[in-house]
């Protein structure tokens, strides 16, 4: 950006004025974040003063009555239905990218993307109102309740392949044509081409769009909390009803106070540290990935 | 990678694991649209009986059974309205500062901490933004349930999306623009307002597009933050429920509202279908008109 210093004087101080004016803002914007993560301790303070980290983990369950705040349970339910989630979407979204880079006819390649693309933007309530109509009496005519991990694994994995199968198919056209040419006239099939090269060299911007769809499962509230059953207990099987975190955190705020208030603020808290850290290694796998371009 | 294209197994082997793997990749594919269609005809089929003109303009009877989403709609538009009204200003700024003047004035410091802060805020889950607007809004700042609480906690939310699209829009205008702006002594100020800005102008709407997109879907960090009535808003500082809110409550807590909520999900999705159309062409428009005066 080339700007000339000799405007006149009262067009400079104009200038001075939007420098001072716009960074102020910017600088609030930044702060909100401070704010976030100020508030989110402050109000759980009385509980984190009292007992320390140490009571989320090693009371006697979730009895918000008595004083008991074991955020354990879920937890796991919060990871299990994550990870599962992740577990089906991968593949399917992997091979639907690969699909339409170099498998689909065409006239294909447009209409899916913008399918993906509505998947993406349809809201969480909507999946969770399908789920719970649709899935939920699936599951359940299959092994009750159906209210059930397996159900929040499903639509979770539903809502999360758009993110994969996109950011799939940016990281696979990224590829360079020089490769994937080189590729073909050393005589290697379509599959030799995807397995051996496209994939491989595409890994890095796979994997950000995996971290980035586990962190958007993690945060999910309402699709999982309509189709999960929401009891709280460490789940054991596919078919338990489990309770996330995010579910609890809706379900008891509107009438928790004191310490139990606290308590849900507290694992507030601790699912912002966890999307953080994932946030935190994306960022890392993307710097990685263009400094390994760079070197190529 | 040469090295690894010349240990491939021998042809025959390769040619029946071509196949395998092009079945496989078209059934995935099929397996994708299948579920799409699945939802969408489940949602055309359970919703369209309730959907009508009346359905909305009318008032919700019998918590939400009968009658139509009038006030719903009406306090959805509401809380959209003051989170743009707060989304607009704060964004612009920044994003005009993150792209025009930041880049040699502080270090580069203050701006690797805004940059830092829009990532992390991005990636917050939303129902920690309900948590976050229940304590600042609701109870600090006194505001309790209402659509004041609901809209400015949306705006939190929309924020990092709407400053990254506008900031793209604004460091996509050819820089000979500015220089030409300077060459004929427009202050830097003016140069924003008559060249850059109206320049950026479709990127920043089609970035506006899909931060309303977002905001319209969003649930969790409204429950407990503009609350739950359902009768007609009288002001902004009366709780109302959004139409999202109005899908949840109705399919989990009333029995009997699935059919309601299906219409109300329709008639989202056709609001966010058009929304995301609007934000597309924009974008093209955009491109399109790049590529000639460069």
């Amino acid at each position: 950006m080339i700007w000339s210093r000799h405007n006149t004087s009262s067009l400079a101080r104009a200038d001075t004025a939007l420098t001072r004016v716009t960074g102020s803002i910017a600088l609030a914007v930044a702060v909100l974040l401070g704010l976030v993560l100020m508030l989110l301790i402050k109000e759980s303070g009385a509980v984190l003063a009292e007992g320390g980290w140490i009571r989320f983990f090693n009371s006697d369950g979730w009895y918000p009555q008595s004083g008991e705040y074991n955020l354990l349970p879920m937890l796991w339910a919060t990871l299990a239905a994550s990870l599962g989630a992740l577990l089906i979407a991968l593949p399917l979204g992997v091979m639907s990218a690969v699909f339409s880079r170099f498998y689909a006819p065409v006239w294909m390649v447009s209409p899916l993307r913008r399918i993906m693309m509505l998947l993406a933007g349809i809201p969480s309530v909507v999946y969770g109102l399908w789920g719970l109509t649709v899935l939920v009496p699936l599951v359940g005519s299959w092994m009750p309740p159906g209210s059930s991990l397996l159900s929040a694994i499903f639509i979770l994995a539903l809502m999360i392949l758009p993110t994969v199968s996109l950011t799939s198919e940016a990281a696979l056209t990224a590829v360079s044509p020089a490769s994937l040419q080189g590729a073909a006239a050393l005589g290697l099939s379509r599959k030799g081409i995807v397995l051996g090269v496209a994939i491989p060299e595409a890994r890095a911007g796979i994997m950000t769009g995996a971290l980035l769809a586990t962190m958007r499962a993690l945060g999910e509230t309402m699709a999982v909390l309509m189709v999960a059953g929401n009891v709280v207990q460490t789940p054991g099987s596919l078919f338990d009803s489990v309770r996330v975190l995010t579910a609890n955190i809706a379900l008891e705020m509107p009438y928790a106070t004191g310490d139990h208030r606290a308590a849900l603020f507290a694992s507030g808290l601790l699912l912002m540290m966890i999307v953080t850290l994932l946030a935190w290694l994306a960022g890392r796998q993307q710097a990685g990935d263009e400094r390994g371009h760079a070197h190529a | 990678m040469r090295k690894q294209s010349l240990s491939f197994p021998p042809v025959s082997i390769r040619l029946s694991g071509d196949m395998i793997l092009t079945s496989l990749v078209w059934v995935a594919t099929a397996l994708v649209v299948g579920m799409f269609l699945w939802l969408l005809g489940d949602l055309l089929f359970h919703g369209f009986n309730r959907l009508s003109l009346a359905f909305l303009t009318d008032a919700p009877q019998n918590s939400g059974r009968e009658g139509g989403i009038g006030s719903i709609l009406v306090s959805t538009l509401l809380i959209l309205g003051v989170a743009l009204l707060a989304t607009l200003p704060l964004g612009l700024g920044t994003a005009v500062y993150l792209s025009e003047f930041s880049a040699n004035k502080t270090g580069g410091k203050t701006t690797r901490l805004i940059r830092m802060s829009l990532n992390m805020l991005a990636g917050v889950p939303s129902i920690v933004f309900g948590l976050f607007g229940n304590a600042l809004f609701c109870i600090w700042l006194g505001m309790g349930f209402s659509i004041w609480s609901g809209g400015l906690t949306l705006a939190c939310m929309m924020l990092p999306l709407f400053i990254s699209t506008t900031e793209a829009g604004l460091s996509a205008v050819p820089d000979e623009w500015r220089q030409g702006a300077a060459a004929l002594g427009l202050s830097h100020a003016s140069a924003l307002w008559h060249v850059l800005l109206p320049a950026a102008a479709p990127a920043i709407t089609a970035g506006l597009m899909l931060s309303i997109g977002r905001a319209l879907a969003e649930t969790a960090a409204l429950i407990f933050t503009s609350g739950y009535v359902d009768r007609m808003p009288e002001s902004l500082s009366d709780s109302g429920r959004a139409l999202s809110v109005h899908i949840y409550d109705m399919s989990m807590n009333v029995t009997g509202g699935d059919e309601t909520a299906y219409g109300s999900a329709l008639v989202l999705i056709a609001m966010l279908v058009l929304i995301s159309s609007i934000a597309v062409s924009l974008t093209n428009r955009f491109l399109a008109q790049r590529i000639t005066p460069s």
